[in-house]
């Protein structure tokens, strides 16, 4: 494998991870405020759908992000409601909300576009096209610096930037705002933030919103960046993978980063089995490749090592009379 | 004291739930330009309209009890088995194994081989779960989902390499004629008229309601049923009472499991007749949604098995007459979920006030 090759490899890792650590993230404000998020993938998807239905429809790529953020908040309010107001079980609404996106994103699609379940493919402003940084054109041709530059650092869409951005946005809203702290203690102890007199509720509905914003986020990367256009279950299991990074990075941002990136390297490796096989003198199974953060996860948090995650996750909290 | 009559808990919330699903169904099908009495006439005239939908509806609703059953056992220890789809499709490997594999004389031999092939393959994919949960703490809902996909990849992975016959298609090889299971055309075929003429119900209904029976005595009749309950109800009251939790788990687990992949005898052995890529097709997922709605008694969830028949067998009809896609079930699954199991205290605390403002009167 040649350095241009691996820089490719690297540069489709940036690419992969990029879903993945937004719904990562999405999961650790959920996670961290004591709400379950199994819905993930469901939010994406949903997500993944109104915005490019949105951004083809207008041709405004911004427009499908502002609606995939909000199909993405609809299915957060109602897990809200499910598991905050009505304390209900929160794996249940998870559940409910994964399913009700993957019906309704092809009946609503089918509706719409009659296209069998996908929209129109997207092209122009209706996409988030790659952005050239400064000076990458000129550096290219210095070896090694320039060419990491020119490849692997530049040349993303917007939205790239913003998931790394929010990494140690994340770790100072969570350790270094009152906010934070009060969030990382209503999902370790709910009580003692209420006889603080700090709504539990409220402070948990923040959390599931910007969980949904940030799967929002994910989906529209999905639909508008990623690919061009949505088809039926595009997210294809990126919900679970970045809860299964969440639990990897034992709910803290910075090893959230570094397992969304691993299991990005993971998928991209999937997509060039033919370097794989280059490097490692064997064919690796490409079903094997896409399950392999599951195994990882099961095998190092599982029997080897141990991740708890936050004390109070997935009760309902209930005031004491 | 109760706050509500044991009727009102069993019977009116489910049936609210469900209209409360069913009236957002129809929004859904009008917002998308059809008309929801059509269609419902429409999926009726195509689930129960002829002993041939009929056929297809039991044999869907024969799946829907095995996996309903499995996640309803497991909720008896308050534990969520959201696995079934995984241990369906290992389920569906034993059974393939055990009738290519082995030549049986008989259909009722086989039949009792390959459904403790099913059940078998099924416990062991739930039993990695279950010992990570009992021993090391991780969550059961994240390792069974991800065992989900791990299943997939697997089968998947002898699909197109060891089991693989002759041909394009990943899918194993017919299974030996002597393995055919009695469809239920076979069985009512009174000379002239044969019912369920092509439909695909099979002998399995019956195992499905022995299952069913099974684990209603399992439950409520035995002591270990009494131990998964207490465990179920309060974890530190079972152990105070010296129940192992460790073994609950494990041996719950396993139930569950081997219900889940038992559902291969229908899907496998009793229609297809050899196994193919996604075999389970979504059912163990369906589990969730008919053991909600059957209040996680096996009574309840041979009915809620029966309206998924309806739904799947309904919704087939509906994609091929209409422009309604076959994902508006999923809608209507992800509705049920939703209302009998999420949003159960919204329907649940305005009635109990009710009740309770109905007994001062």
């Amino acid at each position: 494998m040649d350095f241009a090759t691996l820089l490719q490899m690297l540069d489709a890792t940036l690419r992969l991870a990029t879903p993945l650590l937004l719904a990562c993230l999405a999961g650790l404000y959920s996670e961290r405020a004591g709400i379950f998020d199994i819905g993930l993938e469901g939010k994406m998807l949903a997500a993944a759908f109104l915005s490019a239905a949105i951004a083809s429809v207008t041709g405004n790529v911004w427009l499908g992000l502002l609606a995939g953020i909000g199909a993405s908040m609809a299915l957060s309010i109602v897990h809200g409601l499910a598991s905050i107001t009505f304390r209900g079980n929160q794996l249940i609404s998870g559940v409910a909300i994964n399913f009700l996106a993957a019906g309704l994103t092809v009946v609503v699609a089918q509706s719409w576009f009659s296209q069998g379940g996908r929209t129109p493919q997207l092209s122009g402003d209706a996409r988030f096209e790659p952005i050239t940084l400064p000076f990458a054109e000129q550096l290219r041709d210095v070896p090694l610096l320039g060419q990491v530059y020119y490849e692997l650092i530049s040349g993303h869409t917007i939205l790239v930037y913003l998931a790394l951005l929010l990494v140690p946005v994340t770790w100072w809203v969570l350790y270094r705002t009152r906010f934070g702290l009060r969030l990382r203690a209503v999902g370790e102890n709910p009580a003692a933030v209420d006889t603080a007199g700090v709504s539990v509720v409220g402070l948990r509905f923040a959390a599931v919103a910007i969980c949904g914003v940030l799967c929002g986020i994910a989906g529209a990367y999905l639909a508008t960046a990623l690919q061009a256009g949505f088809t039926k279950d595009m997210s294809a299991g990126r919900g679970y993978i970045a809860l299964a990074a969440l639990i990897f990075a034992k709910w803290r941002p910075w090893y959230a980063l570094s397992s969304c990136i691993l299991f990005g390297f993971l998928q991209a490796m999937a997509l060039r089995s033919d370097v794989v096989e280059e490097v490692i003198g064997f064919a690796l199974n490409g079903q094997l490749l896409d399950v392999l953060p599951f195994i990882l996860v099961v095998v190092l948090t599982g029997f080897v090592g141990k991740a708890t995650g936050p004390k109070a996750g997935g009760q309902a909290y209930v005031k004491e009379r | 004291m109760d706050a509500m009559p044991k009727w009102a808990d069993v019977i009116l919330i489910p049936v609210i739930s469900i209209l409360l699903a069913a009236i957002l169904s129809a929004l859904v099908i009008l917002a998308i330009g059809e008309n929801p009495w059509a269609a419902l006439k429409l999926m009726v005239d195509g689930a129960l309209g002829s002993t041939y939908g009929w056929g297809y509806t039991i044999y869907y609703a024969t799946n829907f009890i095995f996996t309903g059953l499995a996640v309803a056992i497991a909720s008896q220890a308050k534990l969520f088995n959201i696995g079934g789809e995984g241990q369906a499709l290992l389920g569906g490997l034993g059974v393939a194994l055990i009738c290519l594999y082995i030549p049986w004389p008989h259909w009722t031999i086989a039949l009792l081989g390959a459904a403790a092939a099913a059940a078998l393959f099924g416990a062991a994919w739930a039993a990695i779960p279950a010992f990570l949960q009992a021993k090391r703490g991780s969550h059961i809902v994240i390792t069974t989902i991800m065992f989900n996909f791990i299943a997939a990849a697997l089968l998947n992975y002898f699909l197109i390499g060891a089991l693989k016959a002759p041909g394009m298609e990943p899918a194993t090889a017919k299974f030996p004629e002597p393995t055919h299971l009695p469809s239920f055309q076979d069985m009512f075929n009174f000379g002239e008229t044969t019912f369920f003429r092509g439909a695909p119900a099979n002998v399995t209904f019956f195992v499905a309601i022995a299952a069913c029976v099974f684990v209603w005595a399992l439950v409520w009749r035995t002591r270990l049923g009494y131990e998964i309950r207490s465990f179920g109800e309060s974890e530190s009251a079972a152990k105070y009472a010296g129940i192992n939790p460790t073994k609950i788990i494990m041996v719950t687990m396993l139930i569950s499991g081997a219900l889940a992949g038992m559902m291969a005898i229908n899907n496998v052995q009793g229609e297809a007749e050899r196994l193919v890529l996604n075999a389970a097709e979504g059912a163990g997922f369906i589990g969730i949604a008919v053991a909600l709605m059957g209040r996680n008694h096996p009574f309840g969830v041979m009915l809620a098995a029966l309206l998924f028949g309806f739904l799947y067998q309904g919704g087939a009809e509906l994609a091929l007459w209409t422009s309604i896609p076959r994902e508006l079930i999923i809608v209507i699954q992800a509705l049920v979920i939703l209302f009998t199991g999420a949003l159960d205290n919204m329907v649940r605390m305005p009635l109990e006030r009710l009740f309770l403002s109905l007994r001062r009167a």
